[in-house]
């Protein structure tokens, strides 16, 4: 009903859109440049006036009429059995909305009954008042734009106003959501904080993760969320990652655009670009299922013990999928630098060998040093493949052989896990504020890197 | 001819790029510690040509040249030349200034320190600022040698890269427009540099600018779609042009 709501107001809309175009034709006549705003413009502005009002009337009405009939039926199960609780009166309701649409419920009672008949005749009354309130206000507001319009109808100026405002509102929507989110994990973290008595160095400092084995009546142990161990970990796969990541994505940036010709240009780019797009979800999968048990049977053939889940599995694989990253960022500054340079290099003699390491690279470093640190902040956000191959125990070791932890596995492990949620959420929403405090911090480093790098030649 | 003092010698030089023919049978004489200018409408070749002589051309995949250039008498084209010692026999000074993004000191030092010709700190700081005092710019910058080549104005910057191109002690040196992106007063520094050069170097310089070319050259070359249609001393180019194009084209009536 909502929808169909909001289609009708769209038509509406629509027509009204025809007739103040064609309004503005007729007090046009002959003379169509003294119209102040050409007739689309007369037409669009119809059209938004009338569109915002239907719309709006619609949602506060919907809203607001469906919330004080709701609190009418909760007053009549209240009156009628006074001695039920909030919760049983919540269970009342869900089924009689069950019984009014014909569904099962728990229990059939004359109550349930009689409120099921209130919602019937209710909603339908909610469904078709809203509808016609809706269109009312939306053709009181059309028939207002079309007696208005004259000569001098500032309908351009009108419309394009209204556009600004609707833009201006779509944009507070998006950095609105944004500020919830992150007012959400400080609220949850501070939440956190008060549950372990303000010990916050324990969270920060501690050795032993284990926060739910801790819990006595909601509280959380304090020396049991020692999230040390997990940034160790998430710090161990990051580097391993890296390791890997940066020279393999690096060299290859250099060979595309320095020495590969076009040929090979042609198919090894989209090559790598095809390892970005592969999810990460396969490579979790390929770490857990292929690399990890390759490792340890390499492993034991040498005489070295790895665990299945291993730090170095998550890393390499971690690694692998940074790569296309890496290279394609870098192959994009080490593009970027201009042919002039090289050019200069060249025509002094210097080899191509030298050129690149004395005068290209140089030019993109700061580039490539900000790829390697968007290449950082992925693997430190990165959870599949850490999920899969990684392990679970809060381990705390420098050990790339043992399994270990990250952040990211055990944000996961607590949020899907059979705990109660108000009791798993607190750590988990507090190790995502710390982590995204540390992408964050490595994403304006790396944005304020490549800000000074533009300055430095045009 | 016979009796001068010859540098380089170009005998039935083609360039294509791709299929286009961008240089057609060209045969010149270039004097040695003399400037020799490259006169010619847009697209005339006159820089395709420049390029040919130190092999600049080579970095360019659809580039194919043939022909024999010599220098002193030797291919610079055959098997055995190495085209990056070539280049630093050959210096270069391209249109836009191109100073790397370090310090004007580094830039200076650059060649020097690729092709090993400081022993020490002191014989290389002595290279610098012999090259940066005969490319006229010392005085300017010999207080900052720590800062960046790209802060100095763009007279400034290609004085340096002139600096530059002679830190290798290079024979020949060859520029492509040097002061197309240059004002006036940076134009006439460049014009005079040019002509103190004249005395310890080769030079073949590339100009749109025919006045430029009468200042400051002994030779002129005058090419045309890829043709090099007449050389000679500047003086008779410019008062008595054998081509009737090389006349249409100095008194401005092609080009």
């Amino acid at each position: 009903m909502f929808g169909l709501t909001f289609l009708a107001v769209f038509v509406l809309g629509a027509a009204f859109y025809y007739a103040a175009r064609n309004r503005a034709f007729a007090l046009a006549g002959d003379t169509p440049q003294a119209l102040h705003s050409r007739p689309n413009y007369h037409g669009f502005l119809a059209f938004l006036l009338a569109g915002i009002a239907g719309i709006a009337v619609l949602i506060l009405v919907w809203s607001l009429w469906g919330a004080w009939i709701e609190q009418g039926y909760i007053a009549s199960i209240i009156a009628a059995q006074p001695e039920l609780s909030p919760i049983e009166v919540e269970l009342v309701l869900n089924d009689a909305r069950a019984l009014a649409e014909g569904g099962i419920a728990s229990r059939t009672d004359a109550l349930r009954t009689q409120i099921a008949g209130d919602i019937t005749r209710q909603t339908a009354l909610h469904h078709y008042g809203t509808m016609a309130l809706s269109l009312l206000a939306a053709a009181l507001a059309g028939l207002w734009c079309l007696r208005s319009a004259h000569i001098g109808w500032r309908a351009r100026n009108r419309s394009e106003t209204i556009m600004r405002r609707l833009l201006a509102m779509m944009a507070v929507i998006a950095v609105a959501t944004t500020a919830g989110i992150v007012l959400s994990l400080i609220f949850e973290t501070l939440n956190f904080f008060n549950n372990i008595d303000w010990q916050i160095h324990k969270f920060l400092f501690g050795t032993t993760w284990s926060p739910l084995s801790g819990v006595q009546a909601g509280k959380l142990d304090p020396d049991k969320v020692g999230a040390i161990p997990l940034f160790a970990g998430t710090l161990l796969i990051t580097i391993i990652a890296m390791l890997v990541a940066t020279p393999i994505g690096l060299f290859a940036a250099i060979y595309l655009s320095d020495f590969a010709g076009p040929k090979v240009r042609a198919w090894a780019k989209p090559m790598l670009e095809i390892l970005a797009g592969i999810p990460t979800v396969v490579y979790g999968f390929f770490a857990a299922i292929t690399l990890a048990p390759f490792l340890r049977n390499s492993g034991e053939s040498v005489g070295l013990s790895i665990a299945s889940e291993s730090a170095l599995a998550a890393g390499i694989v971690m690694g692998i999928m940074i790569i296309p990253f890496i290279s394609s960022l870098s192959d994009d500054v080490i593009n970027a630098v201009p042919q002039s340079l090289r050019d200069g290099s060249y025509g002094l003699g210097a080899t191509k060998a030298e050129t690149i390491r004395q005068v290209v690279l140089p030019a993109a470093l700061p580039g490539i040093v900000s790829a390697v640190l968007l290449g950082i902040s992925r693997a430190v956000g990165e959870t599949m493949i850490v999920v899969m191959a990684a392990g679970q125990g809060a381990n705390l070791t420098a050990n790339p052989l043992e399994a270990v932890t990250t952040v990211t596995v055990q944000i996961v492990m607590l949020i899907t896990g059979d705990t109660e949620a108000s009791t798993a959420a607190g750590p988990a929403f507090t190790l995502g504020f710390t982590l995204f405090c540390i992408t964050l911090l490595m994403n304006v480093v790396a944005q304020r890197i490549v800000r000074k790098y533009r300055e430095l030649y045009d | 001819m016979a009796d001068e003092d010859i540098k380089i010698t170009a005998k039935g030089v083609d360039v294509f790029y791709a299929d286009t023919h961008a240089i057609k049978d060209v045969d010149v004489n270039i004097q040695n510690k003399a400037v020799t200018a490259f006169i010619g409408p847009s697209g005339c070749g006159k820089s395709t040509f420049l390029r040919c002589i130190n092999r600049m051309n080579d970095t360019i995949d659809i580039c194919r040249v043939t022909g024999d250039i010599l220098l002193d008498g030797q291919d610079i084209y055959a098997r055995d030349v190495d085209p990056v010692q070539l280049r630093a026999r050959v210096g270069m000074v391209f249109q836009k200034p191109n100073p790397f993004p370090k310090s004007i000191y580094d830039n200076v030092a650059y060649g020097p320190k690729i092709h090993g010709l400081a022993k020490s700190k002191a014989e290389l700081d002595d290279i610098v600022e012999q090259s940066l005092r005969r490319a006229a710019i010392w005085d300017e910058v010999k207080d900052r040698l720590d800062a960046p080549g790209t802060g100095l104005s763009g007279g400034q910057q290609q004085r340096l890269c002139i600096g530059r191109a002679i830190a290798t002690a290079p024979e020949v040196l060859l520029m492509d427009e040097p002061c197309s992106a240059l004002d006036p007063i940076a134009t006439a520094q460049i014009e005079e540099l040019i002509d103190e050069l004249r005395q310890d170097f080769t030079l073949v310089i590339v100009t749109h600018s025919m006045q430029q070319a009468a200042r400051v050259s002994q030779k002129t070359a005058f090419f045309h779609l890829g043709n090099l249609v007449e050389f000679g001393d500047t003086d008779k180019i410019f008062t008595n042009p054998e081509d009737p194009r090389t006349e249409s084209y100095i008194t401005g009536r092609i080009g």
